[in-house]
């Protein structure tokens, strides 16, 4: 088969990238005439520098990431939509051994409650603080990511002052364990398997994940560059039926082997299979000998997972001027709006007949249970999708949002 | 010029590489260089050195870190930006091209940097020509030791000359359309899976 579109994309090796790996790899790209050639990177900033100067067309992204690029916040960034999402949930808080058992000193079960735990870890950050004792040192992956903007609403919702209570560093996935073990961080947020890493390497306890902080919640994109997108609709529109595809897929346990042998290849995530079945299944060891299965843990495909929710953009705006990121005006508003595009994402699928959401933006923790939703073509089952904190986004009052939005410390 | 040296930095695992970009450097007249192979408690040393420049090679896994800490850590005290001329996208795009990134203090101007950069980007190509060839030497020398192998294979179990066994090859090599080397590793491949070697 003559390939009539040629697409270079970047992704880091990380397993959320599976359903854009999946489709270079199982044939997905291939079966839409596309060549699709994939370049592992080593930092997100070489991701956004390759696409700025054209080496990519698009990569698998940070969800806040095209947002950064668009608002200005990143240099050498070029303009950056958002026609496809790699999937929900997958990432964990993990704590160092020492940390989580001054954390049951103060209440905290080994069941992944986000609240328990949050109180618990409050109680043990003013016990240091009284002492006089360094406070605690966290690590994201990047400033701009749902590790960041979760760690912190987590954190905020208990209580706890992200900005002041303790320090939020910046540390690359593969050497979060590392850091870990060596006592130069005390916790981090991030996708899996490294949460597990630093419990298989006895040195780390999970707190609580993503799944439970906001369930079925956005992570890792797929970012185009608008220039080639506008210029390329219908290699776009191939790319995106290939990758609704593959990540029908990856969904599938009957390919989950094949998937975890595929990504443990050096060239993708390089890791053995054995430690792709947490993400996979959702059942986690948190260390210590308890083990616990989450319900929606990752999702590469279920729940219109793949679809662009301008509301998932928003709401990572929302938090971007929460953390002081980004000002809160009219005009920043409208560029978070139009990053994020459905309307892509429909035009590209519709020829395959399947469930394509109506709306363009949800009102995000409305859906206490599962609930199955109109929509173009077949059936469609959205949530359920609530805040662990009970909170609801609705994405037409963003003002009123941002205003109730606690930065700081509130318990006072 | 009242300020002629600029204090640069190179933050580069590759030691080889980083002392390419630091002789490079020293030639172009730069006296306060430093060199960096390990981020680990990295912050301190920018307050200590206080660089005017800062070259960081793109394979850096760190990049993301890095660019958080010039922007946030207490450590840094005037902001350090990534180097972007965009009147300059050829350069930018041949600093990505060779893997390299400049990051600068706010307020230098653009025409005391761009040297530098340039100077990097020709050290870092010129990197990756002298790795290349080195990569190729190294293959040619393990297909003559290979070849070499062969050589001994068919020398004992066909009771061949030197020079016969290696025509043998070259004839096989060309009858399959394949490289020497390539036919010299199936027949050592072979001959391990056959029996033991006695030269071993």
């Amino acid at each position: 088969m003559s390939m009539s579109h040629q697409i270079t994309a970047g992704f880091m090796p990380l397993f959320d990238s599976a359903v854009l790996v999946a489709a270079a790899e199982i044939g997905f790209a291939a079966r839409e005439g596309i060549d699709l050639t994939l370049h592992r990177e080593t930092s997100w900033a070489n991701i956004r520098d390759r696409i700025a100067i054209g080496h990519f067309h698009l990569a698998h992204m940070l969800g806040p990431m095209p947002l950064a690029c668009n608002l200005g916040l990143t240099p050498l960034a070029s303009e950056t939509i958002v026609p496809f999402s790699l999937g929900l949930g997958g990432n964990c808080v993990t704590i160092s051994n020492a940390f989580w058992a001054g954390m049951v000193a103060h209440g905290a079960e080994p069941d992944l409650d986000p609240a328990r735990a949050g109180a618990a870890l409050r109680a043990l950050i003013r016990e240091r603080a009284a002492a006089g004792r360094d406070p605690l040192r966290f690590a994201v992956v990047h400033p701009h990511s749902g590790h960041n903007y979760e760690l912190r609403y987590w954190l905020a919702a208990c209580g706890i002052d992200p900005t002041r209570e303790i320090e939020i560093v910046i540390v690359p996935p593969p050497f979060m364990a590392d850091a870990l073990a060596a006592g130069r961080i005390d916790g981090y947020c991030v996708g899996e398997p490294w949460n597990s890493a630093s419990v298989a390497a006895g040195t780390g306890h999970i707190v609580t994940v993503k799944a439970l902080l906001w369930r079925n919640s956005p992570e890792k994109v797929i970012g185009v560059r608008k220039a080639w997108a506008e210029q390329n609709p219908e290699a776009l529109a191939a790319l995106l039926r290939a990758l609704h595809h593959s990540a029908r897929w990856c969904q599938d346990p009957a390919n989950h082997g094949e998937l975890a042998a595929v990504m443990a290849q050096p060239g993708f995530l390089g890791l053995p299979p054995a430690v792709q079945m947490p993400i996979l299944t959702g059942r986690l060891d948190l260390g210590g000998g308890a083990e616990k299965t989450i319900d929606d843990f990752f999702l590469p495909f279920d729940k219109a997972a793949n679809f662009p929710w301008k509301s998932h953009a928003l709401w990572f705006y929302t938090q971007m001027v929460r953390w002081g990121h980004v000002a809160h005006t009219p005009e920043n508003l409208a560029i978070a709006r139009d990053c994020y595009r459905p309307d892509l994402y429909r035009s590209g699928l519709r020829p395959l007949g399947v469930a394509l959401p109506g709306a363009n933006a949800k009102v995000e923790g409305a859906l206490k249970a599962a609930t199955p939703v109109g929509s173009a073509g077949a059936s469609l089952v959205l949530g359920p999708d609530g805040f662990f904190d009970g909170q609801i986004f609705d994405p037409d009052e963003i003002d009123a949002y941002i205003a109730g939005q606690k930065s700081a410390r509130t318990d006072a | 010029m009242v300020r002629s040296s600029l204090a640069v930095l190179v933050i580069d695992e590759n030691r080889i590489r980083a002392s390419i970009i630091e002789a490079g450097l020293r030639e172009a007249g730069h006296e306060r260089v430093t060199v960096i192979h390990d981020v680990a408690g990295i912050a301190r040393r920018i307050a200590e050195i206080e660089p005017d420049v800062i070259v960081i090679d793109l394979e850096n896994p760190n990049r993301d870190m890095l660019e958080n800490m010039f922007q946030l850590s207490r450590a840094v005290k005037r902001p350090i930006a990534m180097f972007v001329d965009r009147s300059d996208q050829a350069s930018i795009e041949a600093a990505v091209d060779a893997g390299v990134s400049a990051y600068v203090v706010d307020g230098l101007r653009q025409e005391r940097v761009k040297p530098i950069l340039d100077m990097a980007v020709s050290r870092f190509n010129a990197f990756s020509r002298m790795a290349r060839e080195l990569e190729e030497a190294r293959s040619e020398l393990e297909s003559r030791k290979v070849i070499d192998r062969a050589k001994g294979i068919l020398m004992k179990s066909r009771g061949l000359s030197e020079e016969a066994a290696y025509t043998l090859l070259r004839k096989t090599a060309m009858n399959q359309n394949r490289k020497i080397s390539d036919i010299a590793q199936s027949l050592v491949t072979a001959a391990g899976l056959l029996g033991p070697l006695e030269d071993e």
